[in-house]
């Protein structure tokens, strides 16, 4: 049981970045901490995949050092680094049983039988695996095969942490589900360091006790759910968490009031005078813009999108584009309503990045 | 887990084949098949002569049937030797081929340069490379003291052809045990070295299952080839010393054109026929066999 | 994959013995025929153009190397483009006598020359196609065009179904569909069927001799001639091999990547 230390890793694939656009992984400093289950979240290409296999020693990093605890690992390689892998598609021996498949990592380690028997029926019953134990793994289904690529990595009990690398890729939607609690159940149980790659928000956040968010080699915000989605850090963060993501607006701030497209817009905290700033933004999620039947700044409804569970309109404020989370009897395309936005969710964003006020 | 759609219009897609190849092998065979049960006095007189080619040549009293008896072991030892060389070895030289690089390329077509000489050429060479005058083959042989001598020892004759054939369709084992590996994603590998195995693990329990249809193909290729093995003995030994190298294609030669033994040359060549297509029903069983325990 | 230089030095090893005969083919190639008769050399004394030469200049050589690379090439056209729909319809689809129309396309590929030589030659005369380029064109189509469907059939099978059915969804005809998306996506299997095809009826010799004489004769052939009375001229055959190594030299350099990005002729 370790933590795992990202100490200033970066990576660039050619020799020697100049730019920040060189690098693949720009630099990282962050700990895994022992125990946690952690989702590295974002779009294809942000270097998610590039940061686990520099975990897991596929890629050694052109800079910086990977600790296993207070161990150097950088340069180690993968089969000494007591880590496990779930890849995208199910790696299985097909010649052998699912049984000889879970033992096989610690027949290579010239463990004795009675040894080996009993830690592949325990790992067998966390994964519901004991009534096939006898069967060939070639002949089972595709969530059945990930199971025993997990079995095959938990069965060795010097593990430190698992790698999972979109694992629910090839597995039936049906399943999904079923799959994802069985991990979050393991994790339970065997309280190890599990870190999940994914580029799909709702397998993150719910899988995760930490969500890494990354976009474009960089590592954007580093929370709980939670807090990505109520203070994210970043527009990146805003926008990619939650479906739909957050509204941003070009506003000039100064004090406890923004202006947007003329109108006046309440804050929830007290910011200096970023009114000459033309990066200024402000973020405010669809689920904290309402409509009101009371005083609120007049929005043109344009759309009306029913998406069953929830219900949003596309309005627009001036000239700037919101989503508003509607209740399910308004209709009214065409119709001028009044939107208020809450002030406690509503964040000031300078150059993508989100700014503190004092409070009030 | 496959689920394949009945959709007799299918048909449509396979017709321009099933005609091109009807015409290529029907009608000759057809042909084939009337001349195994007729004689001939010559000049376009034919009667019918019933099974009895066929019974004469299954018969290894006769001479025809101690020929063709002969022929045929000859050929199927050939067949065995030639595959108990060349597919462990084309595995193994699949392996230690380059994956990455500029070697590959230039690899790739050292590699099947052999496999792409027309059959007489590759013939024409081993004819002179095994002389012992101009020769390097022959001559180094011959200078180590052992009494090679191609045209005139069966053994050296016999040796021969299987050299010849291995330097010659190795390469094809290679080209496609090499394809085979490439098409393994690395997370296998990269799984076997997270649980600790061996080399030789890795190679049977990842590498050699894998590679199980490429070389049922292989094997399958080869032993027909091999089974049928015409031009280059007929150019490098023209089945001598004596019979030594003749093969059941060069024998099968010799009757039809050379003895003008119409009736004879089409019963062999119809039981021949039927050989190759046992041993392909027995391969394409093994192939399915094998496609159908892939699925769930 | 094995790691480490021993590996390496095999093949090394592998390569260079398997250029001797080659490089010997070459180097007798460069040597005038007194010169081969006259010993076992390493090199060539004194090497020359000369036969080369006299293949370029004669009309028969260029005339039969052009009828070997036209029926050759023709013949690998055609096997492909029939072959492709069979493929299609092998792998997507049950029909009637499916596995049966399979099982009887692999027996032609494993049909002996030597059985069809005769009932070619006989069939071929007969409607008139004897020594025209068409006759092998046709008769190579025996065990290519199998081989072909054969090869195919495994590529179709790693494109996934989905792709079809969201092709179709999406509003493509079938015909549109086959060419302007799957064909894309099978390249590979296309490119190294090519190669196979090619070589598989480039190096056959006895049914592209027997079906020809005088105006479609393959190089091959022509290379026999020089097997002439006053006894063999080894260095106009040697210039002639090396020749007919080329063209498949330049078809498997072309194809290379193909190759190397790997296929395993059936799911993984």
């Amino acid at each position: 049981m370790t933590s795992i230390t990202l100490d200033r890793i970066a990576h660039s694939y050619g020799g020697k970045p100049r730019l920040e656009s060189d690098y693949q992984l720009k630099p990282i400093q962050h700990v895994w901490e022992q125990g946690f289950a952690y989702a590295l979240l974002g779009p294809s290409g942000c270097g998610k995949t590039t940061l686990l296999n520099i975990i897991s020693g596929l890629v050694i990093p052109s800079e910086g050092r990977l600790l296993f605890g207070d161990k150097d690992v950088t340069h180690l390689p993968t089969e000494q680094r007591n880590i496990a892998q779930v890849f995208q598609f199910p790696v299985i021996y097909d010649t052998m049983t699912v049984a000889e498949n879970l033992a096989f990592p610690l027949k290579n380690r010239r463990l004795a039988k009675p040894v080996i028997d009993r830690r592949v029926a325990e790992i067998a019953k966390m994964l519901d695996l004991t009534a096939d134990l006898n069967r060939r793994a070639r002949g089972l289904t595709a969530d059945a095969k990930q199971k025993i690529s997990l079995g095959r990595g938990l069965v060795r009990s010097d593990v430190s942490a698992v790698l999972f690398d979109e694992p629910l890729t090839v597995i039936d939607p049906a399943l999904k589900w079923e799959l994802r609690s069985k991990l979050k159940s393991v994790h339970r149980a065997l309280d190890l360091l599990m870190i999940y790659v994914t580029h799909d928000q709702t397998e993150a956040l719910t899988f995760a006790d930490k969500v890494v968010v990354m976009n474009d080699g960089r590592a954007v915000q580093i929370g709980a759910p939670a807090d990505l989605f109520y203070r994210p850090e970043h527009t990146f963060v805003g926008y990619f968490i939650g479906s739909p993501g957050m509204n941003f607006m070009p506003a000039g701030v100064k004090g406890n009031r923004a202006e947007v497209a003329g109108f006046e817009v309440r804050l929830g905290e007290i910011y200096g005078d970023l009114s000459s700033d033309q990066s200024v933004q402000l973020g405010v999620r669809p689920e904290f813009v309402s409509v009101t039947s009371g005083p609120g700044l007049p929005a043109q409804v344009r759309r009306v999108v029913d998406l069953g569970r929830k219900r949003l309109a596309h309005v627009l404020l001036g000239n700037h584009p919101l989503v508003v989370r509607i209740p399910r009897e308004m209709e009214g395309v065409g119709d001028v309503v009044n939107i208020s936005i809450d002030p406690a969710n509503t964040h000031v964003y300078v150059a993508d990045v989100r700014v503190q006020g004092r409070a009030p | 887990m496959i689920d394949k759609p009945v959709n007799n219009r299918a048909w449509f897609f396979v017709l321009p084949v099933l005609g091109v190849v009807l015409f290529s092998s029907i009608i000759p065979v057809m042909t084939v098949v009337n001349y195994s049960v007729q004689d001939t006095m010559g000049a376009n007189s034919f009667f019918w002569n019933g099974d009895q080619w066929f019974r004469d040549l299954l018969n290894p009293a006769t001479t025809i049937g101690a020929r063709f008896n002969d022929a045929l072991f000859r050929t199927l030892g050939f067949s065995l030797a030639c595959l108990l060389i060349e597919v462990p070895l084309g595995i193994a030289l699949a392996l230690c081929a380059p994956r990455k690089g500029w070697a590959v390329g230039i690899s790739l077509v050292i590699i099947a340069l052999p496999m792409l000489i027309p059959w007489n050429v590759v013939g024409t060479i081993w004819q002179i490379f095994t002389r012992e005058d101009i020769g390097l083959f022959g001559a180094a042989l011959v200078g180590i003291g052992l009494h090679y001598n191609v045209t005139q020892e069966p053994i050296s004759a016999w040796m021969t052809i299987v050299v010849i054939d291995v330097w010659h369709w190795t390469p094809l084992v290679i080209l496609l045990s090499y394809a085979g590996l490439r098409a393994i994603p690395d997370a296998y590998y990269q799984a076997a070295r997270i649980d600790g195995a061996s080399r030789w693990a890795v190679f049977f329990n990842i590498e050699l299952p894998k590679l199980q249809k490429v070389l049922v193909i292989a094997v399958l290729l080869r032993f027909m080839q091999t089974f049928m093995i015409y031009t280059e003995p007929f150019v490098v030994t023209g089945g001598g010393p004596g019979s030594a190298t003749t093969f059941l294609s060069i024998d099968l030669d010799k009757i039809a054109l050379g003895q003008v033994d119409l009736g004879n040359a089409a019963a062999m060549s119809l039981v021949y026929y039927l050989i190759t297509l046992t041993v392909c029903w027995i391969f394409f069983t093994i192939m399915t066999q094998l496609e159908r325990r892939g699925d769930v | 994959m094995r790691n480490g230089a021993l590996p390496k030095i095999l093949f090394v090893f592998y390569l260079v013995v398997l250029m001797l005969p080659i490089y010997w083919l070459i180097k007798m190639s460069l040597q005038s025929n007194t010169d081969i008769m006259s010993g076992l050399t390493l090199f060539p004394r004194n090497p020359t153009f000369e036969k080369y030469l006299e293949i370029f200049n004669d009309p028969t050589w260029v005339h039969a190397f052009g009828v070997s690379l036209s029926y050759v090439a023709i013949n690998t056209v055609i096997s492909v483009a029939v072959a492709l729909p069979a493929a299609y319809a092998f792998n997507r689809y049950y029909f009637i006598g499916d596995k049966h129309l399979f099982f009887w396309l692999l027996t032609n590929l494993m049909a002996p020359a030597a059985v069809f030589a005769m009932p070619f030659f006989q069939l071929y005369y007969a409607i008139g196609l004897f020594d025209s380029i068409w006759a092998v064109v046709l008769a190579h189509c025996l065990f290519n065009v199998p081989l072909a469907v054969w090869i195919l059939e495994g590529f179709v099978g790693g494109v996934p179904r989905e792709i079809d059915e969201t092709a179709a969804i999406d509003g493509y005809t079938f015909p549109s569909f086959f060419i302007r998306i799957f064909l894309p996506l099978i390249a590979n299997g296309i490119g190294v069927t090519a190669f196979f095809c090619f070589m598989f009826s480039w190096v056959e010799q006895l049914l592209a001799t027997t079906l020809t004489s005088t105006h479609a004769l393959p190089f091959a052939a022509v290379m026999t001639r020089a097997y002439s009375v006053s006894g063999m001229d080894w260095s106009l055959l040697a210039a002639a091999g090396v020749l007919t190594m080329i063209p498949g030299a330049f078809v498997i350099w072309f194809v290379r990547n193909h190759i190397a990005k790997g296929f395993a002729l059936g799911r993984v």
